[in-house]
């Protein structure tokens, strides 16, 4: 038996419809019990104070802010290398076994489970460089971590200004340099600003980079320097979750519904610049 | 104002080679180029290629082409698609060599100095020879960035003498009456002609001696067209004027002299009376009356 070409077409329209439904409902489905089981733990009082009663009660606030100040330190020191390596890639360097070998290593970075660079960090900025389990040394584990999303974002906003961009810059007498600093960059950056973002939204998530590199386990204060431990969201809510006992589901449930808030708005950013720069881009 | 930039912006061609021991002329009491032009009508050779050949890899895309180019005329390049035009336009400002792999042999001399030489400075170079592209390649930005993009990437920062050099090159361009009122708008909101125009103003606004032109009218409208003869017309007074195109009217509309170029040779190259009106060679003939394959 046939099946006429309508018939087939509606089978395979409710095949894609059904992936669709896939990847919507298990989104919908965290955010729905997160706000139901979060959402009445979330108060002034819980952003703001620092916990108490062994973490059972009070506030998350170091955890938010260490979270905060990692992400900051982060993109501190993955932007600029991140952006620096995609000028090389794109604009200096020939294609040759040279190249193609950081291109690999790059792609293999990315491929690298987080925990690795967790105990990575460990070995070389917490005990080799003597860092210690400091904010220093959590903010440069996590930008090895991210380097290769930022560098393969910036790769790409940067080979997508036009050619004829460049060479009309070149044929004004312009150097190379300054026609990457006045012409590619600022085309690149919206581009290169929604990669740096998307990878930062990851890190804020991420616990086994952090755990042996900087999270503390209980420090009800704000770190003083970037030598300091701090605590930090998403190692806070596996402790809530499995080391402490007897602490409530709401706070558990708070604690992520902020982290992912967190993300969540992270990523939105990366969104709005990314459809701003659809609607200005005009080549 | 504008006597002053242009002592700032005009690049004198002995700084073309890095001299460290040599005399440098000083930028201040150099002579304008349009001057200069004047005074030396005898030399009027401004370009001279000598067996020059381009390599891609191992295509050879130009033979050995000997060639002089007047100053202050407009000389076309004509020939089919493939020919090397645009390869013999891209060696003058060492365009070519942004491509990789390629390989440039024999010389070219722009007032008698080797351009290919080691020590020549490209970007120096670069100012004194101008290009405009086939398909218009405004930047996204305003009108008056675009215009005031090169002066000021080379140290201009006062904005009236800025102001003084987009005026002076818009008005070059012939586009000062159409844009004066919205400088500030995006140059990607104009016509396709007029964004050539701006491009053409972008360049001149860098004070070059040499204007390459690829195609500079392919893509615009007979009107557009139109108006982009009539300044090469107007130009070519102050500068050297090297225009490809695929256009035969046009060629002999706007030149004084033509090349005629085939798979890579210079096939034929006088004045654009005489290339047109009596061809020497049989090819020649062939392709301007449109008997070629
Ligand atoms: N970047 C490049 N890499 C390799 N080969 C090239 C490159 N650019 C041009 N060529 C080759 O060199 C030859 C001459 O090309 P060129 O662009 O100079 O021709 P043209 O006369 O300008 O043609 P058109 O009228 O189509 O613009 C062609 O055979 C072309 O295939
Ligand atoms: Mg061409």
């Amino acid at each position: 038996m046939r099946i006429s070409s309508k018939t087939a077409q509606k089978i395979a329209f409710s095949f894609l419809g059904l992936a669709a439904v896939i990847v919507i409902v298990p989104v919908i489905v965290i955010f729905a019990i997160l706000i139901q089981k979060g959402l009445p733990a979330i108060n002034w009082q819980f952003l703001t104070a620092m916990p108490r009663m062994g973490m059972r009660a009070g506030g998350i606030f170091p955890a938010i802010m260490g979270t905060i100040y990692l992400v900051l330190g982060t993109i501190v020191v993955a932007l600029p290398i991140g952006v620096l390596a995609a000028i090389y890639l794109v604009e200096y360097a020939r294609r040759n076994w040279w190249t193609r070998m950081i291109e690999v290593a790059i792609v293999n970075l990315a491929g690298v489970p987080s925990v690795v660079y967790g105990l990575f960090g460990m070995g070389l900025f917490v005990i080799f460089l003597k860092f210690g389990a400091s904010i220093l040394s959590g903010s440069l584990t996590l930008s090895i971590m991210i380097l290769p999303v930022i560098i393969t974002a910036s790769k790409e906003a940067l080979s997508s200004v036009p050619r004829s961009f460049r060479e009309a810059s070149l044929a004004l007498g312009v150097s190379k340099w300054q026609t990457i600093r006045y012409v590619v960059l600022p085309n690149a950056l919206p581009g290169i600003l929604t990669g740096t973002i998307l990878g930062i939204s990851r890190a804020a998530g991420e616990t086994a980079p952090i755990l042996f590199t900087v999270a503390a386990f209980y420090l009800p204060r704000l770190p003083k320097s970037i030598f300091d431990q701090c605590m930090a969201l998403p190692y806070h809510l596996y402790v809530l979750s499995t080391q402490v006992p007897n602490v409530s589901q709401k706070v558990q449930y708070g604690t992520a519904l902020v982290l992912v808030g967190l993300v969540f708005i992270l990523n939105f950013f990366a969104v709005v610049i990314r459809s701003y720069m659809r609607s200005k881009k005009q080549w | 104002m504008r006597s002053e930039t242009v002592a700032v912006m005009d690049e004198n061609l002995e700084n073309l080679v890095d001299m460290n021991n040599k005399k440098r002329a000083n930028p201040m009491v150099t002579v304008h180029p349009i001057e200069k032009g004047e005074i030396n009508k005898a030399n009027s050779i401004k370009i001279r290629t000598q067996d020059l050949s381009v390599f891609y890899g191992a295509t050879e895309a130009l033979k050995k082409v000997s060639m002089d180019i007047q100053k202050q005329a407009v000389t076309a390049l004509i020939g089919p698609s493939g020919c090397g035009k645009s390869t013999f336009l891209r060696c003058i400002n060492r365009m070519n060599d942004t491509i990789p792999g390629v390989c440039v042999k024999g010389k070219v001399l722009i007032d008698d100095i080797d351009i290919y030489q080691s020590d020549i400075n490209i970007v120096t170079l670069r100012k004194i020879v101008g290009m405009i592209f086939q398909k218009s390649n405004p930047f996204p930005k305003s009108i008056f960035d675009n215009v005031a993009y090169g002066p000021r990437l080379h140290g201009i920062s006062d904005k009236g003498v800025l102001e003084d050099i987009v005026e002076e090159s818009l008005k070059r361009a012939a586009l000062w009456g159409e844009v004066k009122d919205r400088l500030s708008r995006s140059a990607l909101e104009l016509s396709g002609g007029q964004q050539q125009r701006v491009c053409i103003a972008r360049a001149l606004a860098v004070n070059p001696q040499i204007i390459l032109m690829d195609e500079p009218a392919s893509a615009l409208d007979p009107i557009s067209t139109a108006k982009v003869e009539e300044l090469i017309h107007m130009l070519k007074q102050h500068y050297t004027i090297v225009i490809v195109t695929h256009n035969m009217q046009q060629a002999a509309r706007v030149s004084d002299y033509t090349a005629f170029f085939l798979l890579g040779e210079l096939i034929e190259f006088g004045k654009t009376e005489q290339i047109f009106e009596v061809p020497k060679d049989k090819r020649t003939e062939d392709y301007i009356t449109g008997r070629f394959g």
